[in-house]
Formats: C-alpha cells, sequence, structure tokens
C-alpha cells in the first residue's frame, strides 16, 4: 500500500513525522481525509483532531488548536498552531502592547534623539573597549 | 602601603564577587544549552512555513498580498529585539549601535521610524531617547511562547497595513557561535523573494479552501510570526553564551586581582615582621 509522509510541526517544536496510508484533518470547511497523491491544497485549520492511520494498522490522533493545512502529492505538513487564535484575540492582545507602550511614552518626548543616542553608545562601548584592554594587560 | 589587614578585608570581598560571578556562568552555561535546543525545536515550523511560503509565491497567484507590494518609503518601522537582562558584555549596545546606524541613514533621507520594542534593555534605552514606540513585549523568560509576541507583532503589521510604515526591519542578535554573536538587520516587509532549491512544474497551483486570499493572509501571518520567534528564541541564546562568557572572565580577572593582592599582602605582612624585629634589635641594643 502506497503512503504519505506526514509532518506535525508547531511553531516551537517539531510534534510528529512519519508516514500514514491516510491521513484525517479538521479543515476549515469541514473534516478532510487525505490519502497519497491527493492534488495539491491548501487551507486552514480548526480546532480539532488529526488522525494519521499507518501502515502497521496503528492510528495516532493529535489535536490542534488550529493553524494551516498544505497537502502536495507526496507530503502533507500541518503547521499547527501552539495559542488559541481569533481575530478579536488578537486583537486584545495588539490593544495590550499598545497600552504598554503609551503608557512609558507619557514620561518622555516623542522626539528621537539620535545625536544623544549616539554619545551615549559611544561611550558604553569606549567602556567596554577598555574593559578588554585592561583584560589583555592583567595577563 | 596599606595595612596586612585591610589588605585581607579586601581579598576576602573579591573572592564573594569570584563566587558569584563563576556561579552565574555556570547557570548561564547550562541556561546556554536549552537555548539552543529550543532554537532547533523551532526549525522545523521555520522550514515548513517558508517551503509553503515559496510555493505558494511560485504559484502565480492572481491575488497579491499587501506584505509583498513595494512603496515609496516614508516612515520605517523596526522590531527591535534585545534581552530582558543586562550583565552579558557588548550584546545589547552592539545591537543597537548598528540599529542606530540604520536608523540615522534614514533619518538623513528624512524618514521616520517608529519601533516595536521586544526585551526590557532595548525598551529602556530608546525610551531614554524619546524614539516613538509603537509596542512593547518584555519579560518573556527562558522560554518564550509565541502567544506572547502576537500583540507586538499585530500592532506593527497594521501599522504597515494602515500605511504607517512602509518597511518592517528586524534587529536582532545571531548566533554565530558561543564566543560570536553577531547583530543583523533583517527586511521583513515587504516580503522579499523566498528561494528555493527544488524545481517545480510551471503553471502549477493550490487547490485553496476556502479563498485563496483567506488562507494566504493566515499564512503571511505565520511566516512573520515565525521569523520573529526564532529571532526571540535566537536573540535568548545569544544572551545566555555572551553572559557566560562576560562571566568567564570576570571570574577570571577576579582571580588575577586576588594574586595581586595576594602579593601584596604577603609583603605587606613580611615588612611589619622585619619592622617589629629591628625594632626589637635596636632596643636590645640600646640597653
Amino acid at each position: 500500500m502506497s503512503t504519505i509522509a506526514v509532518e506535525i510541526v508547531s511553531a516551537e517544536e517539531a510534534i510528529w513525522s512519519g508516514s500514514g496510508t491516510m491521513v484525517y484533518a479538521p479543515a476549515e470547511m469541514g473534516e478532510v481525509g487525505i490519502a497519497p497523491q491527493h492534488a495539491p491544497l491548501l487551507t486552514r485549520l480548526k480546532p480539532g483532531e488529526v488522525r494519521v492511520q499507518q501502515e502497521n494498522g496503528d492510528e495516532q490522533f493529535f489535536y490542534v488548536s488550529g493553524g494551516l493545512l498544505e497537502i502536495q502529492p507526496h507530503v502533507v505538513t500541518v503547521l499547527s498552531d501552539t495559542a488559541l487564535r481569533a481575530a478579536d484575540l488578537d486583537e486584545a492582545k495588539a490593544q495590550e502592547a499598545i497600552k504598554q507602550a503609551e503608557r512609558d511614552l507619557q514620561e518622555k518626548t516623542s522626539e528621537m534623539e539620535l545625536a544623544k543616542a549616539k554619545a551615549e553608545l559611544v561611550q558604553a562601548v569606549a567602556q567596554l573597549r577598555a574593559v578588554e584592554k585592561l583584560r589583555k594587560t592583567a595577563r | 602601603m596599606a595595612g596586612a589587614k585591610e589588605i585581607r578585608t579586601k581579598i576576602r570581598s573579591i573572592q564573594n564577587t569570584q563566587k558569584i560571578t563563576s556561579a552565574m556562568e555556570m547557570v548561564a552555561a547550562s541556561k546556554m544549552r536549552r537555548a539552543q535546543e529550543r532554537m532547533r525545536a523551532a526549525r522545523p515550523y521555520a522550514e515548513s512555513v517558508r517551503r509553503v511560503m515559496a510555493h505558494v509565491r511560485l504559484a502565480r497567484l492572481e491575488y497579491r498580498h499587501v506584505y509583498s507590494i513595494e512603496r515609496e518609503v516614508s516612515s520605517v518601522g523596526y522590531i527591535i529585539i534585545s534581552s530582558d537582562r543586562g550583565l552579558c558584555g557588548g550584546l545589547n549596545i552592539n545591537l543597537f549601535r548598528s540599529a542606530l546606524e540604520s536608523i540615522s541613514e534614514w533619518d538623513e533621507k528624512g524618514v521616520s521610524t517608529k519601533f516595536g520594542i521586544i526585551g526590557n534593555k532595548g525598551l529602556g534605552f530608546f525610551r531614554r531617547f524619546g524614539g516613538n514606540i509603537l509596542c512593547q513585549a518584555t519579560h518573556l523568560g527562558d522560554a518564550p511562547q509565541i502567544s506572547e509576541l502576537i500583540g507586538a507583532i499585530k500592532v506593527m503589521l497594521d501599522a504597515y497595513e494602515e500605511e504607517k510604515i512602509d518597511r518592517l526591519y528586524l534587529v536582532s542578535n545571531s548566533f554565530v557561535n558561543t564566543m560570536t554573536q553577531s547583530p543583523q538587520i533583517e527586511q521583513i516587509l515587504p516580503i522579499k523573494g523566498v528561494e528555493l532549491e527544488e524545481k517545480l512544474p510551471e503553471y502549477w497551483d493550490y487547490l485553496y479552501e476556502p479563498e485563496s486570499h483567506v488562507v494566504v493572509d493566515a499564512l503571511m501571518l505565520r511566516y512573520i510570526e515565525s521569523i520573529i520567534y526564532q529571532a526571540v528564541v535566537e536573540n535568548i541564546a545569544c544572551e545566555q553564551s555572551a553572559r557566560m562568557v562576560a562571566m568567564k572572565s570576570a571570574t577570571d580577572n577576579a582571580g588575577n586581582l586576588i594574586d595581586e593582592l595576594q602579593l601584596i599582602y604577603n609583603k605587606a605582612r613580611q615588612a611589619a615582621i622585619t619592622q617589629e624585629i629591628s625594632e626589637i634589635v635596636g632596643g636590645a641594643a640600646a640597653v
């Protein structure tokens, strides 16, 4: 029986890779079953279960909280999300990041003083150099 | 010459400092190993997303995403990834220096800059000079999760979509080896060509479910997030190895200092004894 390579990865780690005779995944428009030599397809996943039927009859189960599914005739790639994603959830996180920045910004002017920044950097670099020199002479 | 007792106190205080720095060195060494593992663990996802991106770009899609369209530059955005904590040598300073070089280049052309800052040190630095900080993410810890970065990334992407910025750069340290970390500036938006080795047949495209632009939007987002997440994880590995090296040299320096002080102490002790003897001899002679 022919098989198809399966790769299940998340942004933080590789979850599983192997081969199967049949793969089921919770695509956004309904569950899809993928047999070897499937046509190339790209779709979003909704939270659910990915099942891989292996050649020896075993079945592997994985829970995904969403992500993307890519199908090539010889390989299926599940790009799983580790975080729960929804437009409004993302928005809330973005708002939080902005708010934090704004809170800090109130204390300071908004004009970037490049010259001052550079001066401070030059100073810091000089300090580092001095430390290095000291280290060399100590030996 | 200082008294023998003062030198002893000094030696003891340096020994205490040395204990701390050598402990920090060992902690950094073990954290570095874990950070490197995390770096490796994130790679398969990045490669997969990259491959899919390359396929999509090859597929001559009728839909052109806003992220892949070049436009006139009137404002640029930077995502600057720094460490949360100090005591890691020149790591952050070198990074800020290369960022400032790039910023002042744009500044000369009259292009304004906006920042998204990840890490406490960068926040402190750019706040002091009043950079226009759109968003920030700090205190990510040793094992950052992508969910902690989503907010900050989204702010920068939204700014790009609303044409508040016309380019987006990522400034971070790349891990060359334990001894070397080099700052690098990478253009994220507009997305540059993704190279792919294998040859694909022409006029080939995916089936998209639902429409292509929905799927491609989701893919673009994940592509960019994965680049930034990788950079964050890599920066942590850099931070730990830089700290390890810095603390190692601090420990060595403390050792040298102790040796020198020990010599001075011995001399001072000897001088005191000699003086005492000569006083006794002088006294005996006088009697």
